[in-house]
């Protein structure tokens, strides 16, 4: 298999979460100048370079059995992270497609899907999975086909169901978020669930982005990139375990903010959905610590100068209040003040 | 944004009843076709002279056969060449575009009870979420109405989907929708669906809201095929072109013929994709589509190209 796994790597307890060099090179940084604010920066979500996280639908990288093994670790505490309203099971089924038509496409030495009408056979080699069931028909799976296709899928789902000119939250497989609740947002509508945002709305942001993602056609998926960050490589930071991973953002020191702070970029992608007109929402999270985004001097300088001009309710919204100082402090040895072109690439 | 295309022949062609043609359409890559969702349509491109000329059809087959798609045509009297194109001179064999499929009228999943009401052709959309509502197990009843007993001509189809649940209604013998009785004493949770001529689903949509149906529970699809009109100038600020949008074609036409990519979905003036921005008019808009508020309209800030034009001058617009 081409991609190097790393099986044993952790995101909890002892946080042995690694990039490799090439994970690095290739991480999705997504300031492309010095300031951040909100747009709808979405872009249609085609095949971008070889290497990227953008060269396929879905991105399947280095982390990928240690990350699946977190998501399990994570059920098995609270199977409740996982949800689907029973209106959901066509667009369930629509995304065990989508996603075993997209792994089996694009990487034909790990995945692969032999079809014979409804009588199909999935083959996941890295997870050593190989399961005939037929199409449609969930009591030929061992969990329902959601469930079992998103266990298999780095990166969180929702899927959205198309109502009165809205979309609503009606299933999920969230296991890695950045501090909100599926079992807080089922059922909600865009604009519920983008309440707590600050700013954004005032700027219109949310009105366009529903106006838009409405007309989403088939065959025509779009993406962009959201951030926050995270105090240790962790995973699961969902408010029902905020007792665990709350008190590390006490913890950041001088010494440890290249190890301990990460930056967490999220690849949201959208799909429409073909039987049920549902909207499937990808949230592919990437984690990188300060260390390893200061291997580009470039990227620390700019984050640098992001995080100083940071509104404050926006380092309010994303917790980074507590030890955004100290993250400053570190990155500044970094920034000589040289005037840096738009865009994201790594020199 | 503008639609990705399949190429397609034309496998078969069924004479339905006078003036309804039903269409078979097979891709030319020899891949299957995507699945699609009950009330879907697709924008036809039809070789008229110079120009291709994009019509919006329903799909009307069943989506697990993914080696063909159907869709029916009735002519149109006033036909500005793509119905007529579609009766005299497609034939079997032929190569036609045609977009992916998009809902604009889609089925509401969390309803208990559906109530679907086709109109004459109005019967292409309601025949796909009929068949998706019976692989469902939904509750739902089909009442469709039509000319005479030749032009009922998806009638055995739809009595295999739902038994017992049709209800005809058959013009040439002087029986119609009450939709008073239709929609009265429906329980909660019911969703009612009508495609047809816009008499009918306007009287349709007023019996519902004078009964106190929710808005939200009533779903109307029509598409409006665009007009002719008076011929007038447009300008298109950022591509700099300046031109005149002739009688017989929209100003979405026009706009495609200057080579410039304009957004569309629908073409039929209801799904509000194509909306571009007035920067200014000399003359009177005159709007035809049914996306735009009435105070969207007042502001004269807003025209939707597939369907609407000006009377008058000139119109400048944001493309």
């Amino acid at each position: 298999m081409s991609i190097a796994f790393k099986p044993d790597e952790t995101f909890r307890d002892d946080y042995t979460y690694r990039n490799s060099l090439a994970a690095i090179r290739r991480f999705p940084f997504p300031f492309h100048q010095d300031q951040y604010m909100y747009s709808v920066n979405m872009e249609p979500h085609t095949k971008g370079p070889a290497g990227s996280v953008f060269e396929n639908a879905f991105d399947i990288d280095e982390h990928y059995i240690a990350e699946m093994r977190d998501r399990a670790i994570t059920l098995e505490r609270d199977p409740g992270r996982c949800v689907s309203l029973p209106h959901m099971m066509d667009a369930e089924w629509d995304t065990l497609e989508l996603i075993m038509e997209s792994l089996s496409r694009d990487y034909p030495d790990m995945f692969t899907l032999a079809r014979d009408g409804t009588r199909w056979t999935w083959t996941n080699k890295p997870l050593g999975i190989e399961q005939a069931f037929t199409f449609g028909d969930a009591a030929t799976l061992p969990c329902p086909p959601f469930e079992y296709i998103t266990r298999q899928t780095q990166g969180d789902f929702v899927i959205m169901d198309q109502r009165d000119n809205d979309l609503f939250a009606d299933a999920g497989m969230i296991t890695s978020q950045a501090d909100w609740s599926l079992m807080f947002d089922a059922g909600m509508s865009f604009m519920e669930w983008h309440g707590p945002v600050p700013l954004a709305h005032e700027l219109g942001v949310f009105e366009r982005a529903l106006k838009y993602l409405l007309m989403l056609q088939q065959g025509r998926p779009v993406r962009r990139l959201n951030w926050t960050m995270t105090i240790n490589p962790r995973l699961d930071t969902s408010p029902e375990t905020y007792p665990e991973w709350g008190p590390d953002r006490a913890s950041v020191t001088p010494d440890n903010v290249g190890d301990k702070v990460h930056l967490r970029v999220e690849l949201q992608a959208l799909f429409r959905l073909p039987r049920s007109n549902g909207m499937l929402f990808s949230i592919r999270g990437y984690l990188a610590s300060m260390n390893e985004l200061a291997t580009y001097p470039r990227w620390a300088k700019r984050l640098h100068r992001v995080l100083s001009t940071l509104p404050n309710e926006l380092a309010e919204y994303k917790g980074l209040v507590r030890y955004k100082p100290t993250t400053l402090d570190w990155l500044s040895k970094f920034d000589d003040g040289e005037v840096l072109p738009a865009g994201t690439q790594p020199e | 944004m503008s639609s990705a295309s399949l190429n397609v022949e034309i496998r078969r062609i069924r004479e339905l009843a006078p003036g309804i043609r039903e269409f078979s359409l097979s891709r030319t890559d020899g891949e299957d076709f995507p699945v699609y969702s009950g009330g879907s349509h697709i924008v036809l491109s039809l070789p008229l002279g110079d120009r291709p000329h994009r019509n919006p059809y329903s799909l009307l087959g069943d989506p697990t056969v993914r080696d063909t798609w159907r869709v029916a045509v009735r002519k149109q009297e006033e036909s500005r060449g793509g119905s007529r194109w579609l009766h005299e001179q497609a034939r079997e064999g032929m190569r036609i575009d045609i977009s992916a499929p998009v809902n604009l009228f889609p089925l509401i999943r969390t309803g208990r009870r559906h109530i679907l009401v086709a109109g004459g052709i109005g019967i292409t959309p309601i025949l796909s979420q009929a068949r998706e509502l019976a692989r469902l197990g939904a509750d739902f009843e089909v009442h469709y109405a039509y000319r005479g007993p030749e032009f009922g001509v998806f009638s055995n189809e739809l009595e295999a989907l739902a038994p017992g649940r049709v209800h005809h209604y058959v013009q040439s013998r002087r029986e119609q929708i009450e939709f008073g009785s239709l929609l009265a004493g429906r329980p909660l949770g019911t969703h009612f669906y009508i495609c047809g001529p816009a008499g009918m689903v306007a009287a349709s949509m007023n019996a519902g809201k004078s009964l106190g149906w929710p808005e939200s529970h009533l779903h109307s699809e029509q598409f409006l095929a665009p007009t002719g009109g008076e011929p007038f100038d447009v300008k298109l600020a950022l591509s700099g072109k300046a031109f005149t949008v002739p009688s017989d074609l929209s100003l979405l036409e026009a706009i495609e013929q200057q080579g410039v990519d304009a957004p569309y979905l629908c073409r039929g003036g209801a799904c509000g994709q194509c909306e571009l921005e007035v920067l200014g008019a000399e003359g009177e808009l005159i709007h035809h589509d049914l996306y735009l508020s009435a105070d969207e309209r007042a502001s004269g800030k807003k025209i939707m190209p597939c369907v609407s034009r000006l009377k008058g001058g000139c119109l400048t617009l944001n493309l």
